[in-house]
Parts: C-alpha cells; structure tokens; sequence
C-alpha cells in the first residue's frame, strides 16, 4: 500500500456493541415483514409496508455495515442522490404501464 | 504529493483535489460497481414487478412450509454473516489477523450455508412443484423465469463471495493483503446481503399462498 492510501485509510469506527444491535434490529424487522405477510391486508398497504421496512433496513446496512455513515458526506452524495434519482425515472414510467396492462386484460 | 498535501486535502469537506472522498483508490472501485451492480438488480426487481402486476393470472405458489420458512432463515443468515462479516472487518483494522481470518471464514460458512438452502428451493420447485423457467402448473409462465432469473443472479453474487472471501481470508492470513482489501469485500458482502432484502419481500412475502 502506498503512502498516500495509508494515509487516507481511516480507521473503522464502531463498536461490537452498537453493530450487534443493528443486526438485532434488522433481524426483528425481518421477523416484522414475515408476519405482515399472513396478515390480511390490501396488496397495496402491504407492498408499502414491505418495501419501507426494506428500506429502513438498507438504510442501517448502509449506515452502520458499510460505514457510510461514517464516511465522508461528499461519497454519500455521490452514490445515493443518483441511484435514487435513477430508480425514481424507471419507476414512474413503470407502475400506470404495468396497472394499465392489467386494465387492458379482458375480463 | 507528499503525505501534509494529502491530510490538507482531506480536512475539508468540498476541499477536492485528487481525493475527494478520502477514500482508497479500491474502496472508490468497489463503490463504483455496486453502483452499477445496484442498476443490474434493480432492473431485474423492476422487470419482475411490471410483469407480476401486469398479469392477473399471478400465481402466488410459497407455503409457510418450506418456501417461506427457508426463505425467512436464509435472510436471517445472510444477516448474521453480514455481522460476522463487519466483525471481520473491524478486527482486521484494529491489527487482529487471526480474529479477523476466523470471521472471515465464519462469514464464507453462512454463504454456503444460504447456497445450500436456497439450492435445496429450487430443487423442491423444479421437481416437485413441476416449475420451468418456461412454465408452471398454476399460472403465468412468467413466473419461473422471473423467479429463477433474479434468485439465479443473486446466489451467483453470494457464490463469487464466498470465493472472494476465501481469496481474501488467505491472502489477509498471509500477510499478503492488508486491512483495506477486507472492508472492500466486506462492501461486496453487505451489499448481497441488501439486495436479498429486496428479493425476500418481493419474490416471496408477496406470493404467500393464499389460505
């Protein structure tokens, strides 16, 4: 490693403690999203409810796992805003296309 | 560049220069493909949600027993491997190559682990349930190709890990990698493990078989 990469290289930060506690709180969010599964809810209430804890659950793995939190804001602004940004264009061609095909099937 | 030039440059926050970010040069390579990895998969979930809604003809084949039980105990190990995982990367920053050699490995056992189980699905949908990427005995056909593509992509990132992880655990044993080549797998690692937490709900909360 050269002299330049060691001296960016930045000591994790963390502890076992507090990376336990996110394991336990992704695995009870998991445990959440199962049981939300057999509850008798409307397709779309459930998706909404899925995909938030799956995305509060991306948030702490990208937090707290790969250290992004503790990372320099200019590194999150460059990989978040723009998959985010991406995702949002796909989607909003995605979901009156796909409800309209299913409109379009004859009953 | 001498080394004041570099701790000048990653004081502050828009200070620029040639290392923006203050990060390594294969930390910045391993957060430029999971970016493009990100796309891939999201394509993929995308793809799969427009024909899921799309169809009125959905099947919604997972039992509690096996689909839903296996699949809520692989997303529980592919967790706990990302905490073993963390773990690794922490011991090996702090110098502990031992510690972090045995996470490491403990790491690689929960991907096999998840392989193992998610294989012994597919085994279980392909010859008992009759699923084809082509077809199915209940509805869509779209179903089995959606199904084994996007699941087939995602056990074959967990089975280039579990190889990666072996290649760094030796290499980071050796001496031959240092701290920086750990937390830059573990990046990968995590990252499969996020992706699964978009497949799990998607793929399978909400093709729970109806009671």
């Amino acid at each position: 490693m050269s002299a330049k990469d060691e001296a960016l290289e930045q000591h994790v930060p963390g502890t076992t403690k507090l990376f336990v506690w996110v394991w336990v709180a992704l695995l009870i969010m998991t445990g959440i999203e199962t049981f939300l599964a057999y509850e008798n809810l409307a397709l779309l209430l459930m998706l909404t409810l899925l995909m938030g804890l799956s995305v509060i659950k991306t948030g702490f793995i990208l937090s707290y796992f790969m250290h992004l939190r503790f990372e320099r804001m200019g590194l999150f602004l460059m990989i978040v805003p723009a998959v985010v940004f991406i995702l949002c264009m796909i989607l909003i061609f995605l979901y009156p296309d796909s409800i309209r095909l299913l409109h379009m099937q004859p009953h | 560049m001498n080394h004041t030039e570099t701790e000048t440059m990653g004081s502050a926050a828009w200070a620029g220069g040639q290392s923006p970010f203050a990060i390594n040069k294969k930390k910045m390579g391993m957060w430029l493909f999971l970016i493009s990895d990100t796309v891939t998969f999201s394509c993929l979930l995308i793809g799969y949600s427009y024909v899921r809604i799309a169809s009125p003809d959905w099947p919604r084949p997972f039992e509690f027993y096996p689909a839903i039980v296996k699949a809520t105990l692989m997303t529980a190990i592919l967790l706990t491997s990302s905490l073993t995982m963390v773990l690794g990367v922490h011991a090996a920053h702090k110098g502990e190559r031992g510690r972090a050699v045995k996470y490491i490995l403990l790491t690689m056992l929960g991907g096999v682990l998840f392989d193992v189980i998610h294989i012994s699905e597919w085994i279980n949908l392909i010859v008992h349930e009759h699923v084809t990427p082509f077809q199915n005995p209940w509805g869509s056909p779209l179903l089995g190709g959606s199904f084994f593509g996007l699941t087939g992509l995602h056990m074959l990132h967990v089975t280039i890990g579990v190889f990666y992880l072996g290649a760094i655990a030796w290499g980071f044993g050796t001496k031959r990698f240092a701290a920086e080549d750990v937390e830059v797998s573990g990046l990968y690692w995590h990252f499969v493990d996020l992706v699964w937490m978009f497949i799990f709900p998607l793929v399978y909360l909400i093709n729970v078989a109806p009671k």
